[in-house]
């Protein structure tokens, strides 16, 4: 039948549907993905070229610095310094030998097996939560968000009672304290930024002029500014006498300042949602809040999926502005720990930055993998 | 079809009011877009209700089950008036039934999760039940075996199936349809205005904006025609079509019917 097509006839049908076949071969393999990605024009082999060339310049020196020039070990800033004409690279000893204190802080060591033990549990828990197919969502939340946080703060901050001598917020710090701002900050600010997405949309003038109000401050003004307003203004309002931790002042601050962002964010998605998902559900007879948990918000958070990790991600990396108000969290005991004349070397900062980098590098990396990974796993729009 | 062909079919009505609307009338901003409206529907009815787009025949029905707000009559639904009262709106939504013309399943459940998710929250009914009756009105609307999926996996016909089934499974006492082929490609009408019928021979009350006038024939046995905000014209079937009175109803049936 296919000839009388190709003889172009004005009158045509068919009597046999055509079988499906597969598909052409792709342009094969490795080479073939190359010839199309990489070299499909010299413009685009020119532009391949210069990009292998600054790769090569970056991780070549990457490498030369952070492990073939790199100080494994040592006592003291002689190991880290040249001698002799050898370059030297990072100095790891150093890390090593503050690596206790960017964990811990102050945190006393031999106490220290209270904050490993909350890591754990923590861990456990986040585990079970962010896996989709692992069971008992609910009890698991149960746990992590009501149990958790009052288990944590026991074994964190210590209850004599309990035997576990009493760790003054002022001496924790490092990467756990950067842990702890940043847990309680995203912990908080999800829910109550929902909440005030909804009361930005609310039909109720005074939830939404709240909302708006609440929203707006937190946005108008700086997160530095947040913080030495708790904690320098904050106690000269409060009545003689009350004092509040210097830990929780700025711990508020950035989830109430979180939560503004994130609060936009989900608002964001709300928007996008069709009025006609808003209709389905009160057609069939659904309140306000069946509406907004069983329908309206898991599309409403799926779609924002990526910008509710951007402000997590942002949030993580805006604890590290608490040094500034004298809190030792991972980056404010590092730029200490350069103070530290022992080991005073011109490779000492760089080594430092470096590896301050890699450690933020790795959980923010890790929150956006899982983004994507969760995206992919609630898609069903056509899923096959 | 005679009323006695209809009867036959178990399609009866009762005298027993079901919907009452009263002068109601309603604007968006200065547009008047219901004026006067007077409509008493008893068990049991089939109400077919066309007009030119524009006309508010949406917006009436949308009023029913106030996700259109009146401003001024009265609505009365099941013996009780729709007011501000939003524990009294989600008591009558539970009655009353709805079809969209765009569906409006909830894309991130499955069929199965769609149907029984009013049920559980709504009427407290316990989930293994729930799903024992969505599979049941999912058989009727025959599309059983797709229960498992996702609404973007189905075809236009089969979703607005699954909406129909959804609906049904809160039990309702009336049925709104909002266009409900309008979106469908020309090959799915059939498939949904068949499950429409046989709803229909089961003694459903149904109001239905539609121009499907050949459903209208055949299950109708009242007619409205809305133009302007306004009730033009109201028969049964038979003398509407073939012997319309306003001038309007006559333009409009001979750009409709071919």
């Amino acid at each position: 039948m296919t000839d009388t097509v190709k003889e172009h006839k004005r009158s045509f049908y068919r009597t046999e549907m055509l079988p499906p076949k597969p598909p052409p071969p792709a342009s094969t393999g490795v080479l073939g993905w190359m010839r199309e990605n990489l070299f499909s024009s010299w413009w685009h082999t020119i532009l391949t070229f210069v990009g292998l060339y600054i790769i090569w310049l970056i991780v070549s020196f990457l490498v030369q610095f952070a492990i073939i020039d790199a100080v494994w070990s040592g006592q003291d800033r002689t190991a880290c310094l040249a001698d002799g004409g050898r370059e030297i690279g990072a100095c790891w000893a150093f890390i090593r030998v503050w690596h206790n204190k960017y964990m811990f802080g102050f945190y006393p060591e031999d106490q220290q097996w209270r904050v490993l033990v909350v890591y754990a549990i923590g861990a456990v828990l986040l585990a079970f939560l962010l896996i989709p197919r692992a069971p008992g969502k609910r009890l698991v939340m149960l746990l992590l968000f009501v149990i958790y946080p009052v288990l944590a703060y026991i074994l964190l901050y210590g209850m004599s009672s309990l035997g576990l001598p009493v760790i003054e917020t002022t001496r924790w710090g490092g990467l756990m304290l950067t842990l702890v701002i940043a847990a309680v900050g995203i912990v908080i600010s999800l829910p109550l930024g929902i909440l005030f997405a909804l009361g930005r949309r609310s039909q109720m003038p005074v939830i939404r002029f709240i909302s708006i109000i609440f929203i707006e401050f937190w946005r108008g003004v700086p997160l530095i500014t947040v913080l030495f307003m708790s904690s320098v203004m904050l106690p000269l309002f409060l009545p003689e006498g009350v004092t509040l931790d210097k830990v929780i002042r700025p711990l508020v601050g950035v989830a109430l300042f979180a939560s503004a962002y994130m609060a936009e964010v989900v608002r964001g998605g709300l928007q996008a949602i069709p009025k006609g998902q808003y209709e389905g559900a009160q057609a069939l007879g659904l309140t306000y809040w069946q509406m907004m948990l069983l329908i309206i918000l898991p599309q409403a958070l799926k779609m924002v999926i990526p910008g509710i990790v951007n402000t997590f991600i942002g949030l993580f990396k805006d604890t590290s502005l608490v040094s500034i108000i004298g809190l030792f969290d991972l980056l404010g005991i590092a730029q200490a720990s350069l103070a530290d004349a022992k080991w005073a070397t011109p490779v000492t900062a760089p080594t430092v930055y470096l590896y301050l980098a890699l450690v933020y590098w790795v959980f923010c990396f890790g929150m956006s993998r899982y983004s994507i990974f969760m995206e992919n796993y609630l898609h069903t729009g056509h899923k096959r | 079809m005679s009323i006695e062909a209809q009867e036959k079919k178990g399609m009866s009505v009762s005298d027993e009011v079901v919907v009452e609307m009263i002068d109601v009338n309603k604007w968006y901003g200065d547009f008047h877009v219901l004026r006067d409206i007077n409509l008493t529907v008893y068990r049991g009815e089939r109400i077919v209700i066309c007009g030119p787009s524009g006309s508010g025949k949406s917006t009436l029905i949308r009023c029913i089950n106030r996700l259109e707000e009146h401003q001024a009559g009265k609505i009365i639904v099941l013996g009780t008036e729709l007011t501000e009262d939003i524990k009294k709106i989600e008591e009558i939504r539970r009655e009353v039934g709805m079809v969209f013309q765009h569906f409006n399943l909830f894309p991130h459940l499955t069929v199965l999760e769609n149907c029984t998710l009013a049920p559980i929250w709504v009427k407290r009914m316990p989930k293994k039940e729930a799903e024992e009756i969505a599979m049941h009105f999912l058989e009727k609307v025959r599309i059983p075996d797709q229960a498992h999926k996702y609404p973007g996996q189905l075809s236009g016909g089969q979703q607005q199936r699954v909406a129909i089934a959804r609906s049904l499974c809160m039990n309702p006492q009336v049925m709104l349809f909002d266009e409900p082929t309008s979106a469908l490609d020309p090959e799915m009408i059939k498939e949904v205005l068949d499950v429409m019928v046989d709803l229909a021979e089961s003694g459903m009350t149904m109001l239905v904006v539609t121009h499907e006038m050949g459903f209208a024939r055949q299950v109708a046995n009242r007619v409205i025609f809305m133009d302007q905000g306004q009730i033009v014209e109201q028969n049964e079937p038979e003398e509407f079509f073939t012997n319309p009175k306003s001038d309007r109803t006559k333009l409009f049936l001979s750009q409709i019917l071919h």
